[in-house]
């Protein structure tokens, strides 16, 4: 392992992601606060919502800024380096093994998550309150499912990225990413599915799921959710399944 | 080979192992050997294997036979080692669009772990080499085809690598910018560096390249100097003749003229017409013989449609090969 080419590796991606600061922003955090704002101010306020809602809200919408940003900001650019401009090729042939090149677009895809993720609670909050009931008792289990679930978010981008043509990006959206929010338990805990038994099992294929409850878990308690170890289980599970297929696929697509 | 600067391919067939899907041979038992700080040259059409050889020696591309290179280190098993010794031309621009000219040669030497002044120095001077110094903080997005290949080449030169390889190196630059490249080129090797570059440019290989390889189909045909190769053609120049009409009897008597070394029939090249009969006549002389042709040509009543002379060239060797120009 070389630190000073991974370090490297690590500052042009950061380099790059400063230069587009401001559409990084609009991507990540548009479409999500206008969601907050109409679920948990407009409808609430107008009583089509009860109160509550909008603590159950944040958690998932949470969730889903950090898989949107870890996915958008891992996939994308290596779909477009590896099929289109070929980009790549000069850090595949910088002096450190291939896989180390995608651990460094999933450490820095998990950065931005993360990023976005703690982002969203301050910014969320700011739309909602008042009337946010945040009860964060553990910061340490809180810490580690935001990071499980950042991590998964870069790895799937890592796998996604690898797997996905150029001409398939708007099917990955709407095939892969829309089924996995609107079945991802972000806007509803996982319980409320009570009523479709079927549904409610299937969808626990869906990494999503264990990211919306954890976050719901460990910052509204006071919900229906999954258990924490459950959790913590199955995110490291996915994890590494994703982080796996994305070191498998990164090989395949970097080799000919 | 025992110095870090040489390298070699040598490929085998896969054998024994089912295929899933049927196997393009892309190079067949094609075994090369560069000496450290030649310029070597790969010359062939498209498609005869060129991109892969050199795929192979930059660990891009995975053999699935043989055993490649640089100097000790097996490409494959040593890739990093391996990285550090190369420095990589492809054949497509491959720029990050999302940097500018410098910051391209800047992010390239921290790749290396070049310290941050010694970068801007040799970012700066390859900037002006290049001529590039005025475009270095624009985006590379909006460079013309000529100036990202004078930027590609300055970032392989970057790290300053013992090999380079540069694949069509001259391809789409204009011919001011060659020679420059050219020029450039001679001055890197005269550090003691190894250069590879593959081109199915003939003038490019003849003046620039110590040693030629010339392959077809994956194959090799022909290694050596670039004179040996031209003087083992027979006789050195190439007369392509076209008669009016399929006439074997002609074709004979040529090879007695003086001067011929070989009299080649070819197949009808004009295509709709099964009178034409075309020959590729080697021979010692060129002009003087045409009308020493021409004379036993009226004199067997076939009409001499078409000549054209080649005087000895890398060109004509190909062709004496394998019955294709390079261009084919």
């Amino acid at each position: 392992m070389n630190w000073k080419t991974f370090l490297a590796l690590l500052g042009r991606d950061a380099h790059v992601a400063r230069r587009n600061v401001v559409p990084l922003l609009l991507q990540t955090f548009l479409q999500p606060m206008m969601f907050v704002f109409i679920f948990g101010r407009v409808m609430v306020s107008s009583g089509y919502m009860p109160p509550a809602y909008k603590s159950l809200l944040l958690p998932g919408i949470m969730a889903i800024s950090m898989v949107f940003t870890g996915v958008w900001a891992v996939a994308m650019p290596l779909i477009a380096e590896f099929q289109f401009t070929r980009e790549i090729e000069d850090r595949l042939l910088a002096p450190i093994e291939i896989s180390w090149l995608a651990i460094e677009k999933v450490f820095f895809g998990t950065l931005q998550a993360l990023l976005a993720g703690l982002t969203v609670i301050p910014a969320a909050w700011l739309l909602l309150r008042p009337g946010v009931d945040l009860n964060l008792r553990s910061p340490i289990a809180f810490a580690c499912v935001t990071l499980l679930v950042a991590l998964f978010s870069a790895c799937g981008g890592l796998a996604l990225g690898c797997s996905v043509s150029q001409t398939h990006i708007g099917l990955m959206f709407s095939m892969v990413l829309t089924p996995m929010i609107f079945f991802g338990c972000t806007y509803y805990p996982w319980s409320a599915l009570a009523h479709f038994p079927v549904l409610q099992r299937i969808v626990l294929v869906n990494p999503l799921v264990y990211a919306s409850e954890g976050l719901r878990a460990t910052l509204v308690p006071q919900f229906p959710h999954l258990s924490l170890p459950v959790v913590l289980v199955m995110l490291t599970l996915f994890d590494l399944l994703f982080l796996a297929t994305g070191l498998r696929q990164f090989h395949r697509k970097s080799v000919s | 080979m025992a110095s870090a600067g040489g390298f070699g391919f040598t490929g085998a067939r896969g054998k024994g192992k089912k295929q899933p899907k049927p196997e393009i041979v892309a190079l067949d038992g094609l075994s090369l050997e560069v000496s450290p700080g030649e310029i070597f040259g790969l010359l062939g059409p498209n498609g005869a294997g060129k991109s892969t050889t050199v795929g192979i020696l930059t660990t891009r591309v995975r053999p699935t036979g043989g055993q490649a290179w640089i100097g000790n280190h097996d490409v494959w098993a040593e890739q990093v080692v391996v990285k550090r010794l190369i420095g990589v031309v492809q054949q497509r621009p491959n720029l990050d669009f999302t940097l500018t000219a410098r910051e391209i040669l800047l992010f390239h030497g921290a790749y290396f772990g070049i310290d941050s002044g010694e970068r801007t120095k040799r970012a700066d001077a390859l900037l002006e080499r290049f001529k590039l110094s005025d475009r270095g903080d624009q985006m590379v997005r909006g460079f013309s085809g000529g100036m990202m290949q004078r930027l590609s080449i300055a970032r392989a030169m970057m790290h300053d690598p013992q090999v380079l390889f540069l694949d069509e190196p001259s391809a789409g630059l204009d011919p001011q910018t060659r020679l420059l490249l050219w020029e450039i080129i001679r001055e890197y090797n005269q550090r003691g560096k190894t250069i590879l570059l593959t081109t199915h440019n003939m003038e490019e290989a003849d003046a620039l390249c110590q040693r030629v390889g010339i392959i077809d189909h994956g194959r090799k045909i022909a290694v050596g100097t670039p004179a040996e190769l031209k003087a083992s053609v027979p006789g050195g120049y190439l007369l392509r003749l076209r008669f009016g009409r399929h006439c074997p009897e002609l074709l004979q008597r040529l090879q007695t003229l003086a001067g011929v070394t070989e009299v080649r029939p070819n197949k009808a090249v004009n295509s709709g017409s099964h009178d034409n009969d075309s020959a590729d006549v080697y021979a010692d002389r060129g002009g003087s013989l045409v009308s020493e042709i021409a004379n036993l040509a009226s004199g067997a009543s076939v009409e001499l449609c078409d000549v054209h002379i080649s005087e000895p060239s890398l060109e004509n060797l190909f062709l004496h090969h394998t019955g294709r120009s390079l261009r084919d």
